[in-house]
């Protein structure tokens, strides 16, 4: 067992052997031009790309022709969100979303709102899911663009994009997926999800940092997207600029292990997190699993300790590699966007750790992991008033705190 | 975020943790923050005459917070009270080398230093001279 013990996938993942190996000889050998029609080193380069594409397109039950290569999700999403936006502006300024989004995301909608767009973040519930319910009654006639995150990062919560996609069909309004955690975790079939446009990411699937793919339907409806990078022309005028090759055979590899492995990681990461979350639940009290216990990627988990805080509990953990959810880890000082969308309560929010389970993950590494965390928690628990407040039967609640 | 080697000593090895009995008169527990915002600080006082015998802390928050309530907990034992209502929140950030997000911290050690005093001040029977004086009938 190598320590520390990386347990943070949904942050990133490493390059699974396999997908570096297909990648190498691009670097150097096979280095054209994919876009150079006029030699055999542009054709070895555009013939490996379009592998990748067929790939890509392969996980997801989309045409090649769909597949613009990006840089990863955030590029995706901007393109997306932008480029929707910008094209069907003549048809409406209203978009939807959710305030569970990652930040590239919201971050874009902010952007579209100074430009004059509308957007509607609508609330989950508690376990951080939006229903079909909640986004029919925020559709307006003037609606153009549904966003709406698969798989949360945070807490694994899956929406129910079918259902949603469904509507927004029938509406004649786009479906945008954020997919970045959802792609080789669940089943993903763009047509049968009906989804219009679905952004996915290599590093989040074994495959390397800084390559991507949108997924831009090209019937029923043909999406068209005004490009954010203008240039050659590139990805059917899309996304200008010379294709990262080595990337994009980097990410096909990536989707085709994802799909021949895909029950296999399925059971493997599943069967890690229950095996931690059973430790963990056996030896501590007052401990809440964040999202959606039933609708959630199956490696994921995310646990609130009640009456530690997040930051100082990932201090104790000098084998074991998390996120927290808690504001300490970032520089601003508020909790979690995501925690907070679900009424989590700020004060259990701070004690939120992120927990993912990967490929390589061994079950002597989940025992290790679960015990170091078990006794963390209990060594802070001796050290937090509010666990001793509780212990004497005091509610918390009750106390009129002087913040601060 | 790296700790300095200061804060992590303190997180390994914290000083005075515990409660001492807050019913007694000879004891001031100031407790500040609140969960919400990630932190809470209590800290204890026994005092004797007007010197700080003993104190103890138990702190809900970062390791900066912890390590700032930890560190206060040493410098006031054996101070008097007069002293310990000197300690200022930029010392424990010298100190403990606190960065400008977790300087927060500091402030709430000092506040549960000058909480604590003044809970233990409130104990106290109050002077008879500055009593106001019933009226005799
Ligand atoms: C849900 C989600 N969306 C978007 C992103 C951004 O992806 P990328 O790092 O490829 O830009 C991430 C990863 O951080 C993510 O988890």
């Amino acid at each position: 067992m190598n320590l520390p013990i990386y347990l943070d996938f949904q942050a990133t993942t490493p390059v699974d052997q396999r997908v570096l190996d297909a990648m190498l000889p691009y670097f150097s050998a096979t280095f054209g031009n994919a876009a150079s029609r006029s030699h055999s080193f542009g054709w070895a380069a555009e013939e490996a790309v379009g592998r990748a594409r067929k790939q890509i397109a392969d996980l997801i039950g989309a045409s090649p022709k769909e597949i613009v290569f990006t840089s990863g999700s955030t590029e995706g999403i901007n393109l997306a969100l932008k480029g929707a936006a910008e094209m069907y502006a003549a048809k409406g300024k209203h978009i939807i979303t959710t305030q569970v989004e990652h930040k590239a995301v919201l971050d874009t909608c902010k952007r579209l709102e100074q430009e004059g767009y509308e957007v509607t973040y609508l609330k989950p519930d508690k376990t951080g899911r939006v229903s079909a319910e909640v986004v029919e009654e925020a559709l307006r006639d003037d609606t153009i663009l549904v966003a709406l995150l698969w798989a949360s990062n945070e807490i694994g919560t899956i929406n129910p994009v079918r259902e949603i996609g469904k509507l927004c069909h029938e509406r004649g309004v786009l479906l945008f997926t954020d997919a970045t955690q959802a792609v080789g975790k669940l089943p993903v079939d763009v047509e049968s999800d009906n989804i219009d446009l679905l952004c996915l990411s290599a590093h989040k699937i074994y495959g390397p940092k800084g390559v991507g793919a949108l997924f831009v339907r090209r019937r029923n409806p043909r999406v068209r997207l005004v490009a954010q990078m203008d240039g050659g022309g590139h990805e059917r005028g899309m996304r200008s600029g010379t294709l990262n090759v080595p990337g994009i055979v980097g990410l096909g590899a990536a989707c085709n292990i994802c799909q021949e492995d895909f029950q296999k990681d399925l059971d493997h990461g599943r069967g890690l997190r229950d095996r931690f979350e059973k430790q963990i639940f056996e030896a501590l009290d007052h401990v809440y699993i964040n999202g959606d216990p039933e609708n959630r990627l199956p490696q994921a988990s995310n646990i609130s300790f009640a009456y530690v805080e997040g930051e100082s509990l990932i201090m104790g953990f000098a084998d074991i590699a998390v996120s927290s959810g808690s504001a300490c880890t970032s520089a601003s000082l508020e909790p979690s966007h995501v925690l907070r969308a679900c009424d989590v309560g700020d004060e259990l929010a701070h004690s939120s750790i992120r927990f993912s389970f990967g490929r390589l993950t061994s079950a002597e590494e989940v025992d290790h992991a679960a015990a170091q965390v078990i006794e963390a928690v209990k060594r802070l628990r001796e050290l937090s008033p509010l666990y001793e407040m509780v212990q004497e039967g005091i509610d918390l609640s009750t106390i009129n705190w002087s913040g601060h | 975020m790296a700790y300095s080697d200061k804060v992590l000593d303190h997180y390994n090895q914290p000083r005075n943790v515990g409660s001492l009995d807050k019913k007694k008169t000879s004891v001031g527990t100031g407790v500040v923050g609140a969960p919400e915002c990630g932190d809470v600080m209590k800290l204890q006082i026994e005092v004797e005459g007007d010197m700080i015998m003993d104190a103890k802390f138990k702190t809900f928050g970062c390791g900066s917070a912890i390590a700032s309530s930890s560190l206060a907990t040493e410098w006031i034992k054996g101070k008097t009270i007069d002293e310990a209502m000197q300690i200022q929140n930029t010392e424990i950030v010298e100190e403990l080398s606190l960065p400008p997000v977790k300087i927060h911290c500091s402030v709430l050690a000092e506040d549960a230093i000058k909480s604590a005093i003044a809970d233990y001040k409130s104990k106290q029977p109050k002077n008879q001279d500055s009593e106001p004086q019933g009226e005799a009938r």
